[in-house]
């Protein structure tokens, strides 16, 4: 394996926690529901599974505790932004809070244990293609996993009816709502997948990422999904692309660390942050200005009669 | 000592640590720690709270430890200042930023007695303590010197502090000194603690040829990354070998437990002083971990070398010291470099290609 | 069966002001609950948690210091907020007002300039501020790029901008290397307000801030122009409002009173620069300025009761040996629940079994 196959597969890695949390958001907020406790959800999607996988010594249980405890989490959310249309911006950083001090007394008890590495994909003569084997033919699922998550999410919110209903909810809840459409149900619906996929996430962290759990491990990775939905502007292609390139730019600044450019350490960490607002700066440039910000978002639902 | 001495002193100590302290009237020393991080955490807190949980196992009854966790640099006042509120006799602050914030706690309470470890600020009831983790990091630095096959061995770092410096010197120079021609790379993760930033560090720097990989960080990660590789790495605070049973070679031990159970007692005696405590190999406060997955010549030049550096025999930084720049630094110390210099050390040895961050 | 809501036709204060207090119950029910579950008495946590710390001068003073950087943050997240711009960078505005204003207390050290010295700190620490919120309502007003993400970001690049500063130029030359600047003169230091206590100036700032914010959103032309903008923009343009100008003023404010707060806490509380200087005050003000329902009087009474939590959590942890965890699930409860009995008293909410009224 080359230096340039391993520096790819690593950055698929780097990557691939963001993109999950991120599309899961991003369905949120196209139903027009911001939600701030990804971070929190993700934190519990991280020590659920880790402590159901090492339990029951089985990775499969392991994601679907992750995938459930975010959930759990997002309808927690949800009872509160939904049924009682409380602020959602407080909500979600409550949740956040929430989240992050139950996953360490959760996770308290298996501080210490691990878990074997998951085996990645391996098809005979595909893999062991030069350069494009490993990329393309050797991750392990979670990367196939939240590929076609990308594209699910991509065809259903443009190609089908629920997708479009959720989209225009997300738009005006006043008129959709008046037009007889299910906007409570819809988000309900929309904060529960984006919960999962915060989870899944999490699980990614905690299974795959450093098959290993501690507390406070997602150190600020459900922020960074958050800030991608935005940079991809509500658009799942753009998420796609968005981690990618946020994994790319931090998996890069520690080769360049390595290679010895002499450049300050803290320059080059700054480097993923700096090349995002400019990345989004470039596109706002060629795309004109203030794009596909759902008209709901962060508002609270309150029919009138 | 007779139990009846033992328990008429602990009461005595005990009767002076709380007539400062303000506290109910219980015959018990509480003993305080202040965490920079998580206990969970898997290194610098962990071994911490191992030393406190020592402290209960060696005294049962007769003391009572708390702890407050994740305390944030900025805020730790306040933290520190609770402790001494609530009738601990004895507080220790277990990060270098809590360093100004218990120096002022320590003046406000004279009758405490605090000990704050890794800074250099001491009051007449403030301690400094220390461990010299470089000698460890000799020791591995000689163990990865004979067992690259790349010639290139890695560095994981937080942040370019003193001691980190002075760590990698360390290790390139166990290095060098089996292996004249060993290169060094260095990735900084510009933090303690994010296991997954620890990872990506780790795997750089395997991705570019490195075989064998030691950190400065709290997690487990790199290793585990080396050991996905079939490479070699060190375990970092704690044996981590769970973690990885093929790639650990060793690690080093952060062992506070002697320390802090031998400080309790001279509290409890009413012995305590005021001291700069530096130990290493030879106060067990560095400790090496069993030397395993490496040839039987390796394993003995470790475990001579790690005789060596406990009988003084051996010094890491014995002089001369080449800076980078061919500089040869002035030898303070008895033939080697004082406790000052390695202390604030923030240069590289001739030999490593790396840049320090200034 | 499911919820359904409608808007109450006329809102009581009373309800208004006992909603919060019913929901503070609520939480102490539900945590209650959970501590008796693992063995403990709830009278005892509740008594450690908020009757102590309230009933203790010296807790109160700490609960002060605390809620000042929360305060001046919120009440200034409270102008973008209400504009409906999402200003979620006031963590890395805090960073750069100290670090601004710490410049001018570094470059001053030891000359014994005068007294102008602290006034123009902090008159530097708001510039800094300011112009560093500046950035993102820059780029959306002349480029149309998203706040959220770029000020989220900038609070990355700011902590890595004081973290260079620190270990790099601005060390303390006499500080063994390690990673702080100079202890700053008593000339840059912002002075206790009462002898001996710990609450500084900072607190007298943050109450300025709640009177004039309260001033300008009731009475002025410019406070009915926010309202406006945020709740009917389309009605704020043709009133010929500009969007542009009140998206720079907003981000102005915000930043410069998270600047003030920075240079406030660095020169009254910390007394250096070092790599952390916040506790993540920029994001915990998000979720006091919505506490306290985006109202300068509710922000001051939502600082206040956060840093309750702050101060409760710790004290569980050291009298009753409660983990940090469960506390930190506690407020997240707590701040749940106050935000829904707060939407509980502007909706009626009625569970519908299924085939009710539509």
């Amino acid at each position: 394996m080359t230096t340039f196959e391993a520096i790819l597969l690593t950055i698929v890695t780097a990557s691939t926690p963001l993109l999950i949390a991120s599309l899961g958001e991003l369905v949120a907020e196209r139903s027009g529901v911001l939600n701030l406790g990804v971070e929190g959800m993700m934190a519990m999607g991280a020590a659920c599974s880790f402590a159901a996988a090492v339990t029951f010594n089985s990775t499969a249980i392991g994601v679907g505790a992750g995938v459930l405890a975010g959930a759990v989490m997002a309808a927690l959310f949800a009872l509160v932004v939904l049924g009682f249309a409380a602020n959602q911006v407080g909500s979600g950083l409550a949740v956040t809070i929430f989240g992050l001090g139950l996953s360490g007394l959760i996770g308290a008890p298996f501080v210490g244990a691990r878990r074997d590495p998951v085996a990645p994909l391996h098809l005979p003569g595909l893999t062991d293609l030069p350069v494009i084997g490993r990329l393309f033919f050797g991750q392990d699922l979670f990367v196939y996993g939240s590929l076609v998550l990308t594209l699910a999410v991509a065809l259903y919110l443009n190609r089908t009816r629920a997708g479009l209903i959720l989209r225009s909810i997300g738009e005006n809840h006043a008129s959709a709502h008046g037009l007889g459409l299910p906007v409570l149900k819809t988000r309900f619906l929309a904060i529960l997948f984006g919960g999962a996929c915060a989870g899944l996430a999490g699980a990614y962290l905690s299974l795959v990422y450093t098959r290993f759990w501690s507390p406070g491990m997602t150190a600020g990775r459900g922020w960074i999904a958050l800030a991608l939905v935005v940079f991809a502007a509500w658009r799942p292609k753009w998420v796609l692309i968005g981690a990618y390139v946020f994994g790319a730019a931090t998996v890069l600044q520690l080769h360049a660390q390595a290679a010895q450019f002499g450049v300050p350490s803290q320059l080059l960490s700054a480097v993923p942050y700096l090349a995002t607002i400019l990345a989004l700066l470039l596109l706002s440039l060629r795309h004109g200005r203030a794009i596909g910000t759902p008209g709901s978002l962060g508002v609270p639902f309150v029919p009138d009669r | 000592m007779s139990s009846r001495t033992l328990i008429g002193a602990l009461v005595g100590a005990a009767a002076l640590a709380f007539s400062a302290g303000g506290a109910d009237a219980q015959q018990k020393l509480k003993v305080g720690f202040i965490y920079v991080g998580p206990v969970g955490d898997h290194g610098w807190s962990y071994q911490h709270d191992v030393g406190r949980k020592a402290i209960e196992k060696a005294f049962g009854d007769n003391v009572e430890t708390t702890y407050v966790e994740s305390v944030p640099e900025a805020d730790s006042e306040r933290a520190i200042e609770q402790l001494a509120r609530t009738g601990h006799g004895l507080i220790f602050t277990t990060s270098f930023g809590f360093m100004e914030p218990t120096l002022k706690v320590a003046k406000k309470y004279p009758n405490i007695k605090f000990e704050h470890a890794t800074g250099f600020k001491r009051a007449p009831n403030l301690s400094t303590y220390a461990a010299k983790f470089h000698e460890g990091r000799y020791v591995i630095g000689q163990i990865a010197g004979k067992m690259t096959k790349s010639g290139t061995i890695g560095y994981v770092g937080a942040f370019p502090i003193p001691e980190v410096v002075a760590g990698i010197n360390s290790y390139f120079l166990g290095a060098q000194s089996v292996n004249p021609g060993v290169k060094l790379k260095v990735v900084w993760a510009n933090s303690w603690y994010d296991p997954a930033k620890e990872a990506d560090a780790g795997k750089a720097l395997l991705d570019q040829g490195v075989d064998v990989l030691a950190q400065h960080t709290d997690s487990p990660a790199p290793l585990q990354a080396a050991e996905a590789r079939g490479k070699f790495g060190f375990g970092q605070a704690s044996d981590m070998e769970r973690f990885a049973p093929k790639a650990q070679l060793t690690a080093i031990v952060d062992n506070w437990s002697d320390y802090y159970v031998a400080r309790t007692k001279a509290v409890l005696d009413g012995t305590w002083k005021s001291e700069d405590l530096w130990g290493g190999f030879d106060k067990g406060m560095v400790v090496m971990s069993p030397f395993k997955n490496m040839p039987d010549d390796v394993k003995k030049l470790a475990e001579e070398t790690e005789a060596a550096i406990k009988a003084g025999t051996l010094n890491p930084f014995k002089c001369p010291i080449v800076k980078q720049d061919g500089t040869t630094v002035e030898c303070k110390g008895n033939g080697a470099l004082s406790d000052e210099q390695v202390l604030g050390m923030n240069f590289y040895v001739k030999g490593i290609d790396d840049k320090l961050p200034q | 069966m499911r919820i359904e809501l409608s808007p109450r036709a006329s809102v009581s204060p009373i309800w208004r002001a006992i909603a919060p207090v019913l929901a503070f119950v609520t939480a102490f029910l539900i945590a209650g609950f959970v501590i008796w579950l693992m063995g403990r008495s709830p009278i005892a946590a509740f008594q450690v948690y908020v009757s102590q710390p309230l009933s203790d001068p010296w807790a109160l003073q700490e609960i002060l210091v605390k809620a000042t950087p929360l305060a001046l943050i919120a009440i200034g997240l409270s102008y973008c907020f209400r504009a409906n711009l999402w200003n979620i960078g006031a963590e890395g505005q805090y960073v750069i007002g100290a670090v601004v204003g710490s410049w001018i207390a570094l470059k001053t050290h030891g000359t014994d300039a005068g007294a102008w010295v602290l006034p123009a700190m902090l008159a530097a620490g708001i510039l800094g501020g300011a112009l560093y919120g500046l950035i993102p309502a820059f780029l959306k007003t002349r480029f149309g790029v998203n706040e959220i993400l770029t000020s989220l970001m900038l609070v990355y690049i700011a902590q890595l901008v004081l973290d260079y500063l620190v270990r790099g130029p601005w060390r303390d030359p006499k500080g063994f290397n390690f990673p702080q600047s100079v202890t700053f003169d008593p000339a840059a230091t912002l002075p206790p307000i009462f002898d001996a206590g710990r609450v500084h100036y900072g607190a007298v700032f943050a109450a300025v801030a709640v009177l004039v914010t309260a001033v300008v959103l009731g009475r002025t032309l410019f406070g009915y122009r926010l309202r406006l903008t945020g709740d009917a923009p389309r009605a704020a343009r043709f009133a010929g409002f500009s969007a542009k100008t009140t998206t720079l003023a907003v981000f102005a404010i915000s930043g410069g009173l998270a600047g003030l707060a920075g240079i406030s806490e660095v020169a009254g509380q910390i007394g250096q620069l070092q790599p952390s200087i916040s506790p993540g005050y920029g994001f915990t003000a998000i979720t006091v300025a919505y506490l306290g329902r985006l109202n300068p009087i509710g922000i001051l009474v939502a600082a206040l009761v956060v840093s309750l939590t702050f101060i409760g959590g710790e004290s569980a942890q050291i009298m009753l040996k409660l983990p940090l965890d469960l506390t930190q699930a506690f407020q997240g409860i707590l701040l749940l629940c106050v935000l829904a009995a707060d939407a509980l008293v502007s909706n009626r909410v009625r569970i519908v079994s299924r085939g009710g009224v539509r």
